[in-house]
């Protein structure tokens, strides 16, 4: 089964919603929510051993909510997420987490923040070697080393 | 029945990799079983983009997280620190951070100098030579001539100072404290095989470009080639002994998880401070009821961790986050004891130079300081790409609660008993670690960090696992004697951390491995009496 298939049609309804309110869209950065269905593809795709704790923070969400988290008015749909993060434990840590951690590895996102679209290997990065003199202070106090006997 | 090796070593990680390597000069048949299998660093989290994902699955350090086949499960409900290890050929030098300090020649007599736990019954002085010969085969970098270490020599300059080393620099210069660049295990030059750091930044779960030393890289191919057996994914369940009460050998489950039993002349247990006193523990017998090498009762207790005290803000300059290996400079400021602070021995620093953004993003959520909705991107981006870190290693003294026992009903996916640990955090930590918290305080500030978290102690951050069948000349006080072999079974010897008396405030991977090379020494010394 897939992982698209182990949520339901409301448990993936919900995931969106909260999604959108944990990272929402941005013009002035030029970004999407968290609610984009690339991303949401990627979460669903990806859920592999999370899924257990995730269905459970979703589940739980259900039950604060009463209904659909999209169609209650703004003011009860942040009381209830607030609720979730509150009491959710490790599945509503474990649901906020698969949803950054799909988002920050969007290429989208990756541009916006300055960051190349690529795995640290097989390039790597260039760290400047900096100024050693600052270490001269550190050399000529000195210290000694305490005896044993 | 298979015919018996000269020399069977348990666990292929930093102890059981030097000693193989060590003893392999004397052409006896030397077989080390592993419960892991080689790696493959084509596998290894940095070559992928969703390398920082994979930390909180199958690359994370917990093995109850991880749950990989090779793994064992650890019940640690009773610790507020969490056992954290790696079990493959190269052990958890695989995932570690490859920080390399030594124990200082003070740890080694913290009963003479501070009165309390107790003297090691060598000091440093007998290990020196392995120290060096060690910093050879694992491949150092560094800088010689720090005034508050032992000084060593590496064989690779040290790992640039970085924007993080820099401002930290600044920083602890404006407060008159001690720092160095740290000796590390990353290779800076071609070295011995290994291709030179290129700055993957994600080092702890192993380093795809093999910069970072782990024995499976260093110490194994050499082994190997000089004649030692390494079988891996073989799981030892229990030391078996024969009617004069010596090691005869072990039961184990090979890679298709059928028992078999290896006989041995010379059995050596390398297996970190909590799988060895699990194996012990395990190995009962009507000669042994209460578990192989107990007769002191000391087999699985004074576990010692080094809680960690971590500490971090953000500056308005950037840092060096994820392009670089995490940690570049040490302090050893606060390493010696000072009455005056409140506490007794110390703790060393190691600077962390900042993270990657799944990891910031996740762990900020977490802290409180970076919100839902829709000021979540202008936080993120004060935050992204400008943390800068402090950990304190506090020294853990022994105290025989802390203990690693079996569990009545965990098991491995083998059905052998699954280790349990008992711990709590003494007084003399406790404030030991909020007197580093407040020093780095101290520095984060002077360095202009805003936003400041703590973690102490890190849950997750139970590496250095050590004390668990610690070394002594009284049998009644220990479990190894001075030179690595059980007090209760004459062919039966012990090299990993759960040998040593006390912790020091170091990283100990350093220590733990010239250990195993003293041990080694001592034993090619005394073989032609090396079970009187």
């Amino acid at each position: 089964m897939s992982a698209d298939n182990q949520l339901t049609r409301a448990q993936r309804d919900d995931l969106r919603t909260i999604a959108a309110m944990i990272v929402p869209a941005s013009d002035e950065h030029k970004v999407p929510g968290a609610d984009d269905p690339a991303i949401q593809a990627d979460i669903l795709a990806t859920l592999g051993r999370d899924a257990k704790l995730v269905t459970a923070a979703l589940d739980h969400l259900a039950r604060l909510a009463g209904q659909p988290l999209a169609e209650l008015d703004a003011a009860r749909r942040d009381a209830v997420a607030q609720e979730l993060r509150k009491q959710g434990g490790a599945a509503a840590a474990t649901l906020v987490r698969v949803v950054l951690q799909c988002y920050y590895r969007d290429d989208r996102v990756l541009r916006s923040l300055g960051l190349e679209l690529r795995a640290p290997f097989p390039n790597g990065y260039v760290l400047p070697d900096g100024d050693w003199s600052l270490l001269d202070p550190v050399k000529a106090r000195s210290g000694t080393l305490r005896r044993a006997p | 029945m298979k015919d018996p090796v000269d020399v069977l070593i348990i666990g292929a990680g930093a102890s059981g990799a030097a000693v193989a390597w060590s003893l392999a000069e004397t052409k006896m048949h030397i077989l080390c079983l592993e419960q892991g299998g080689w790696m493959n660093p084509a596998e290894y989290p940095s070559t992928g983009r969703d390398w920082e994902a994979k930390f909180y699955g199958e690359w994370s350090s917990s093995p109850n997280v991880r749950g990989r086949p090779e793994d064992y499960p650890i019940n640690d409900d009773n610790s507020p620190i969490k056992v954290v290890n790696y079990n493959a050929v190269g052990g958890s030098t695989v995932m570690y951070t490859a920080h390399w300090p030594r124990l200082h020649p003070s740890d080694f007599k913290v009963k003479t100098l501070d009165g309390v736990a107790d003297d090691w019954p060598i000091d440093y002085d007998a290990l020196t030579p392995f120290f060096e010969e060690n910093d050879r085969m694992m491949g150092t970098s560094g800088l010689s001539g720090d005034p508050l270490s032992p000084l060593t020599h590496p064989p690779m300059p040290q790992q640039p100072l970085g924007l993080s080393g820099a401002i930290i620099g600044k920083a602890m210069n404006k407060l008159g404290w001690h720092w160095w660049p740290s000796d590390t295990t990353v290779a800076t030059m071609d070295y011995d095989g290994r291709a030179r750091c290129i700055n993957l930044g994600h080092c702890t779960p192993a380093c795809a470009q093999g910069a970072k030393s782990s024995t499976d890289i260093t110490y194994w191919p050499h082994a190997v080639r000089a004649g030692v057996e390494l079988r891996t994914h073989c799981r030892v369940r229990e030391i078996t002994t024969d009617e004069n009460g010596m090691a005869a050998g072990v039961v184990y489950y090979d890679k298709d998880g059928v028992e078999q039993f290896q006989p041995a002349h010379v059995v050596i247990i390398a297996c970190n401070g909590v799988g060895t006193p699990r194996l012990l523990l395990n190995s009962k017998s009507d000669r042994f009821p209460d578990g192989l090498a107990n007769s002191s009762g000391l087999v699985g207790r004074n576990l010692m961790f080094h809680p960690y005290a971590q500490i971090y803000g953000y500056v308005k300059e950037p840092t060096d986050s994820n392009r670089a290996p995490p940690t570049c400079l040490w302090s050893k400021q606060w390493y010696d004891t000072d009455l005056s602070r409140g506490f007794v021995r110390g703790y060393g620093v190691q600077f962390v130079r900042g993270a990657g953004p799944v990891f910031e993003a996740v762990v900020s959520e977490q802290k409180g300081i970076l919100p839902w909705g829709a000021d979540h991107h202008r936080v993120f981006r004060k935050l992204n790409g400008h943390r800068l870190g402090f950990s304190a290693i506090c020294e853990d003294l022994p105290e025989e609660h802390n203990q690693v026992t079996l569990d009545p009903v965990l098991k491995d996916s083998h059905g052998i008993p699954a280790p349990k640990i008992n711990y709590t955090i003494s007084e003399n930590s406790r404030k030991m670690m909020d007197h580093a918290l407040a020093r780095g305080r101290e520095i984060l500030e002077t360095a202009g960090a805003t936003d400041i978290c703590i973690n102490s102690p890190i849950p997750w951050g139970g590496w250095h696992l050590l004390g668990t069948a610690r070394m002594g000349t009284d049998p009644k006080r220990s479990v190894v004697n001075e030179w690595g072999r059980t007090h209760d079974v004459k062919n039966l010897f012990i090299v990993d951390g759960s040998i040593f008396v006390t912790s020091g405030g170091v990283n100990p991977t350093s220590t733990i491995q010239a250990l195993a090379l003293y041990i080694a020494d001592q034993m090619k010394q005394r073989l032609a009496n090396l079970f009187d």
